[in-house]
């Protein structure tokens, strides 16, 4: 049932739609505030890691491809930007940007997910691998794969992070297509903003704190 | 729920059939479902526990094998206190009150507020799987390395634990958006009902502190199936690391059963006195007080797993602090009762006995949270009996009473009085004999978990045991009143005790919207006429 923009009520336990909509990313905010400490469990655990062993960190951190981890900042600051100019069309009623702008901030997704697959999948190769099945030679460090344990885990919760917020840019899409976002209602772009900025804030960490140990 | 007028148009009568009620997203309904699921999860974790007591009973074997009575005390645990005294208080009774009690038609995010209610079940049915896999035999708190290496399906209910977390953490988001922005008019921060201050600390440590077991929980799992190493020993990980995860979060879940029993108490206590509440602020702020201190004492619970000395030391000290803001909270709780006109009912009762037992519950907490009788103390029966009386003293009177004051809200009909103190008394006694011999065992070494004891315990063992049956025996009679007065109680007025909080200003039970028109608030919640004035 899609309702055009132009067209929609507020719920009606809210008294306007500014009401819902103030509500709404407040609730959003809160959502963002438990996504922060639920990676400040990864954070913390490498932090004191890392703690007890600089020298490993160190060694282990420059088996990771630094171009291909800067590669992917650039293209997830990009797709922010892109995100930032959908939530702006369509609360300026220009649709078909919105639209447009979503499908790329998509793409640009894809490509994150695409550089991600072949790093892991040259990591998998020569053994670079979590815990127990770490089997690569170079590292001499019998704890070495505690950092691929914790470059696995952080990197894979925030790439799932990535993939759940592409099925809900497709939701966009979907709806955006059918003239559902507008100048007086364009809170799941907003929203869903809010939380792309959050995943992209996140790499910006991991990236140095990963790739960048010197 | 059988008369049909027109004019009597409720949340429980205005739509039929099963369906209306699985799709609902109206508050009441979906704190009904909670109220009834947790109730039947409770009877669960109930029996678990009475299993648990009669093998007890005498030294040796008595009703089943050593393997079994560890998945049993597991399952008695895991299910208490992740499904039954978590979501109790907030989402079963929270999410039918506190929409009412700040004017609004429902929380803030409806349909949010049904998907965690179905979370919450994903959650229950994933973890309760295992009872007919290879069950689990980590106790609740999943320590490792051996919940890494146990060859039951932990893996499952630490999934399960996971998801049941997330129901919390949404519900806790629903609650603090729709404080905040769902007030009705003249509702000011000053005029909430401490339940609701109680309900929007609780949802804050509960958006604070659980996600940081979700990810521990998460890593755990990975631990089980790809050895990730980061808590197990043996790859070069730290099993104490996951201990101060587990704390972080699971000390402060013991504020998130504490608080709501508290807000409910701070409702019971003004409303069966008919008098002002003594200290409102007061009461408010050391909710804050709590809330604050609960994430900065999560180390009392290492002192023996090898934390540094200056560490012991300051979370000893830092623990001391929770007994200010709770004793403000009891001495204001007495002072409100100092000469108001008490009635002597079922909420009332377990109100009092939320104060007993859980004053005892606290002070226990001060031997436990000094060093040095903690090194005697440390899984001991002391520290069982202790947390009884917090988590069951504290959370299950609280909800008692609460669930007994509201309900003639939630139902429209009014339950037995006698019946309800006969049990409430059950309960009561029943508790203090099954769990203050425990405090006896621990101090004199007897310890927690062990399938067998010395035959020197056996006796206070034996006592327990009794205790415990009562309890259950005042449960099974409270279900029974209970479920008559829903079918045929007599019919409840709006407003049968005298309250002055905007729930009691709606029909008993509300209408669908909670209020014909939007209510306008113009009193404090607790303004009675004192009496000789």
């Amino acid at each position: 049932m899609a309702i055009v923009a132009s067209e929609r009520k507020h719920s009606e336990h809210f008294n306007s739609a500014e009401h819902e909509f103030v509500s709404s990313k407040q609730g959003m905010w809160l959502f963002l505030l438990q996504e922060v400490l639920f990676f400040a469990g990864l954070f913390v655990a490498y932090g004191i890691f890392r703690a007890l062993n600089p020298e490993m960190f160190h060694a282990a951190s420059q088996m990771l491809d630094v171009k291909m981890g800067a590669l992917n900042t650039v293209v997830l600051i990009c797709s922010s930007l892109t995100m930032a100019f959908a939530v702006r069309s369509a609360q300026t009623n220009q649709t078909k940007k919105t639209t447009m702008y979503l499908i790329v901030t998509f793409l640009l997704a894809s490509v994150f997910l695409v550089v991600k697959y072949f790093e892991y999948s040259h990591k998998f190769h020569v053994g670079l691998l979590p815990g127990q099945y770490f089997t690569n030679t170079e590292l001499t460090d019998p704890k070495s794969g505690l950092f691929f344990s914790l470059y696995f885990m952080m990197t894979g919760v925030h790439g799932l992070h990535i993939i759940l917020g592409m099925l809900v840019i497709l939701w966009l899409v979907r709806r955006s297509s059918r003239n559902e976002f507008g100048s007086n209602y364009y809170t799941p772009v907003e929203l869903f903003g809010l939380y792309w900025h959050f995943v992209d804030l996140i790499w910006i960490y991991l990236f140095p704190l990963l790739y960048l140990i010197d | 729920m059988s008369s049909e007028h027109h004019g009597d148009v409720n949340y429980l009568n205005h739509e039929k059939g099963l369906k209306s009620w699985l799709t609902t997203v109206d508050h009441k309904r979906i704190g009904m479902m909670y109220l009834f699921t947790v109730l039947f999860m409770f009877l669960i974790g109930g029996i678990f526990a009475l299993l648990v007591r009669l093998e007890l009973f005498s030294t040796g074997p008595t009703i089943i094998d050593m393997n079994t009575y560890n998945q049993y005390f597991t399952y008695h645990g895991t299910i208490m206190v992740f499904m039954v005294v978590i979501p109790l208080i907030p989402a079963a009774i929270g999410n039918f009150v506190l929409p009412i009690m700040l004017g609004a038609k429902d929380v803030a995010f409806p349909r949010l507020n049904l998907a965690t209610y179905y979370i919450y079940l994903v959650g229950v049915l994933v973890a309760c799987t295992t009872l007919f896999l290879n069950g689990v035999d980590t106790g609740w708190t999943f320590y490792t390395p051996y919940s890494i290496r146990t060859s039951t399906s932990t893996t499952l209910v630490i999934l399960g634990a996971f998801i049941l977390g997330f129901s919390g953490i949404f519900t806790a988001l629903n609650f603090i958006v729709s404080i905040h922005k769902l007030r009705a008019p003249g509702l000011t921060w000053d005029r909430l009902p401490l339940f609701v201050w109680a309900s929007y600390a609780t949802s804050i440590v509960q958006m604070l502190a659980t996600p940081v077991l979700a990810i521990t929980l998460f890593l755990l799992i990975f631990e089980r199936l790809t050895g990730i190493g980061i808590f197990d020993p043996k790859l070069g990980g730290d099993p104490v690391m996951f201990q101060h995860f587990f704390w972080f979060y699971s000390h402060p879940a013991v504020y998130i059963m504490a608080l709501p029993a508290m807000g409910i108490v701070s409702e019971v206590i003004p409303v069966h006195s008919q008098k002002p509440i003594f200290g409102y602020k007061a009461i408010a702020m050391a909710t804050f007080g709590i809330a604050l201190v609960a994430f900065i004492v999560w180390g009392h619970h290492m002192f023996v797993s090898g934390q540094s000395e200056l560490a012991n030391f300051v979370f000893s000290l830092l623990t001391m602090f929770v007994a200010v803001p709770t004793g403000v909270k009891v001495f204001s709780w007495i002072g409100t009762m100092y000469k108001g006109s008490i009635r002597f009912n079922a909420p009332m009762l377990y109100a009092m006995a939320f104060l007993f037992i859980f004053t005892i519950g606290g002070l226990t907490g001060i031997f436990l949270a000094t060093v040095a009788t903690n090194v005697h103390l440390t899984d001991t029966y002391f520290v069982v009996a202790h947390f009884h009386y917090v988590m069951v003293g504290g959370t299950l009177m609280g909800f008692m009473a609460g669930f007994h004051h509201w309900f003639p809200k939630m139902f429209g009909r009014m339950y037995n009085e006698s019946a309800a103190l006969v049990s409430g008394f059950l309960v009561f006694v029943g508790f203090n004999v099954t769990f203050f011999p425990q405090f006896i065992l621990g101090a004199q070494g007897m310890p927690r978990r062990y399938y067998d004891y010395l035959p020197e315990f056996e006796a206070l063992n034996r006592v327990s045991t009794v205790g415990s049956m009562m309890i259950g025996l005042g449960f099974v009679f409270s279900a029974i009143y209970l479920f008559k007065a829903m079918k045929s109680g007599p019919k409840a007025s709006a407003n049968p005790w005298n309250g002055k909080s905007l729930e009691w200003e709606t029909t008993s039970p509300p209408h669908p919207h909670n209020f014909h028109d939007q209510p306008v608030v113009t009193h404090g919640p607790y303004d009675f006429i004192e009496q000789g004035e």
